[in-house]
């Protein structure tokens, strides 16, 4: 029980008193990102990221982990009060969410969603606590093969499992691979890709993309919609809770099944979103009152709100014990550790200790702290909304810019960001999936880079990617993901063939 | 999907579909010519640099050709992308933010952003003056102690920054 010993040291260092401070600050701040249109997840983390190059690595990661939960149950929020999903993954929540509210049982409704975001939270953070040493402890022995196998993996999965057009989802990708290529080789230190262009030597830095990409366009698309924020008051008292938490009692399979669903999505690289949706979707399938989904039955707060928060959550293993994060912005939190001057990947459980154990630690101390706070301070945030959009609009265009502009004191990086939100706002009106670009973006040097070691090694055969049982068979995984498509139809339609 | 207000004409989803999928193609023809400048081959030290920006830019131009092809065939369902009256809602927001990024060039992000919130409120949103003026003032006094004296975090300065002696 190693681990527990670990945890508990990592627990001294998450209850120091800034790093407890940092984190109340961290989910509040998280909350109102999440509860903000054009700030999420990705773009909040990525636009407070440079601010914390002052603190400890450790430090740093416990602010932004925590804004990352706090816009994880921050989007719930305008979801049931307004019937606007403040994140993508609280779009399943809106289904029977707002009818709840709209039934006058709001308040139910918060609290089912927030404890099961808890819960879900909960379960990602135990399943991170003892099973990540081991993956990581098995990764220590993956070579440059390897470690490109699994990136395979986790694109080829990408591609199999999206919902949309997987040439879509293929093209969005490739667009990450190739902005991440602009800018100095490091293998051989030639330019590439800035014909001739000085500011495009630094490359294009994620932090700028997603700030573009999530925010601006967001902006672009929530003014298009023409926003009208008609909210139902939102206050929870305690008589509510508990009510609540007698309720969930009798759903207990429905919130272990979304866990679970939601902790499978986020390790592979699905993320939030799809989890939400399928969770939301086997619970209707499941349930004898499935004809009542959509109305405001409380399972479907419970089913998304769960799997989004446990995928969440659990996005963090990868990029914790592999370096390849399940999430946008589990992706953007690994360039925070690589700008810390962290190397992610298996090695942190065994150099990094403190700042792995004092994470893991922040997680559950966080999500209690989380909880709290949204259950307390509900109308506060919820009164945020009522705040006229021109001016919402204008601060977090402002927000935007600063933060773009941070990452490299580039005021050329601001045009990039607008550029990035038009081709943001066209790509998601289009169905392109916009995770694949900003995953491969900030992927693309290290999966080129074990990909070229890995030939250097074999001295170009590509036989290295099937030489032993484990390589060989994660690219076995990593192609079945690939044509799983394909695959699942010929399967689907083999029986009807025999029975006809 | 969202209901169009007023229905009407605008930008056809084909239109958009078709020039997405052939921008990208040319940007994956960039990156094939850019592989091949590198060289695409076999180096001294591994494969060349070119070698990865070429195949990925094959790839993007094979996927990319599949979305133009699929786009092409339901080009008859008269989709819209957007309706004008809504394009027109997006350039109200889109022109003042490329004004915005340019004018930080000139006048540092101070009092750029302090113009961009009073056209936001005024011209959008139209509220009063006595309104605009206090909130433009309070973000910019918040980032400024925020940026420039709690984090010692320089942000672009223009003339105006400069005379207060900053």
């Amino acid at each position: 029980m190693s681990e527990l010993a670990a945890l508990f040291h990592g627990f001294s260092i998450a209850l120091e008193p800034t790093n407890l401070a940092l984190m109340v600050a961290g989910i509040v701040l998280g909350v109102l990102i999440g509860v903000l249109p054009g700030l999420g997840g990705a773009n909040g983390v990525a636009i407070l990221l440079p601010l914390t190059f002052t603190l400890e690595p450790v430090s740093a990661i416990i602010l932004l982990s925590c804004i990352y939960w706090g816009a994880l149950f921050g989007g719930a929020i305008t979801s049931i009060l307004f019937n606007i999903p403040g994140e993508p993954w609280s779009v399943a929540t809106t289904f029977d969410g707002y009818p709840m509210a709209q039934n006058g049982r709001a308040a139910e409704a918060l609290t089912a969603a927030f404890t099961s975001s808890f819960i879900g939270a909960f379960v990602a953070i135990l399943v991170i606590t003892f099973v990540s040493p081991l993956v990581a402890g098995f990764a220590l022995r993956f070579g440059p093969a390897e470690f490109f196998a699994v990136m395979f993996l986790a694109f080829a999965s990408f591609i199999g499992l999206s919902s949309g057009s997987p040439f879509k989802t293929m093209a969005s990708m490739m667009v990450g691979f190739l902005l991440a290529g602009v800018g100095l080789d490091t293998v051989t230190g030639e330019l590439r890709g800035t014909f001739g262009s000085t500011e495009l030597m630094r490359g294009f830095n994620f932090l700028v993309v997603v700030i573009g990409l999530f925010g601006i366009s967001e902006i672009l698309q929530s003014i298009e919609e023409g926003l009208t924020f008609r909210g139902r008051e939102g206050r929870i008292d305690l008589r509510a809770v508990l009510r609540t938490w007698a309720e969930m009692l009798r759903h207990k399979a429905i919130v272990v099944r979304s866990a679970l669903i939601g902790c499978w999505m986020g390790i592979t690289p699905a993320g939030a979103t799809p989890a939400s949706f399928m969770s939301y979707g086997v619970a209707r399938r499941l349930s004898r009152h499935g004809r009542e989904f959509g109305q405001g039955r409380i399972e479907g707060v419970i089913a998304p709100e769960t799997a989004a928060h446990a995928a969440g959550t659990s996005a963090l293993l990868p990029m914790l014990t592999l370096g390849i994060p399940g999430s946008p912005t589990a992706a953007v939190l690994l360039g925070g550790l690589i700008m810390w001057g962290l190397q992610p990947g298996p090695m942190l459980f065994v150099e990094q200790k403190d700042f792995v154990w004092g994470l893991i630690a922040s997680m559950y101390l966080g999500n209690v702290v989380g909880l709290v706070i949204v259950l307390v301070a509900v109308p506060w945030f919820a009164a945020i909304l009522r705040v006229p959009f021109p001016v919402i609009a204008a601060i977090i265009l402002v927000v935007c810019a600063i933060g773009a502009y941070t990452v490299n004191n580039a005021a050329f990086d601001i045009v990039l960001m607008l550029i990035f939100g038009v081709l943001g706002y066209v790509m998601k009106k289009l169905d392109y999936p916009l995770a694949p670009l900003v995953l491969a973006l900030v992927l693309g040097d290290r999966t080129e880079q074990s990909f070229r070691q890995a030939l250097l090694l074999s001295e170009g055969s590509f036989a290295i990617f099937v030489s032993n049982g484990l390589v060989a068979s994660i690219m076995a995984l990593g192609f079945l993901m690939l044509f799983w498509p394909v695959l699942s139809k010929l399967w689907s339609r083999r029986p009807a063939a025999a029975g006809a | 999907m969202p209901q169009f207000a007023g229905g009407g004409s605008g930008i056809g989803q084909t239109t958009v579909e078709v020039v997405l999928a052939l921008l990208f193609v040319a940007v994956g023809g960039l990156a094939v010519s850019e592989g091949l400048r590198l060289g695409n081959g076999w180096g001294f030290d591994g494969p060349q640099a070119g070698y990865f920006p070429f195949w990925i830019g094959i790839l993007l131009i094979s996927a990319s050709g599949v979305t133009l092809v699929q786009a092409l065939r339901r080009r008859g369902e008269g989709r819209l992308f957007v309706t004008w009256p809504r394009l027109f809602l997006v350039f109200r927001v889109l022109a003042p933010a490329a004004v915005y990024g340019a004018a930080i060039f000139f006048v540092g992000i101070y009092a750029a952003s302090a113009g961009l919130v009073l056209w936001f409120m005024r011209g959008i949103g139209g509220f009063p003056l006595r309104q605009a003026v206090p909130v433009a003032a309070a973000l910019v006094t918040v980032t400024f102690l925020v940026f420039e004296i709690w984090f010692l975090v320089p942000l672009p300065k223009g003339p105006l920054e400069h005379a207060l002696g900053f």
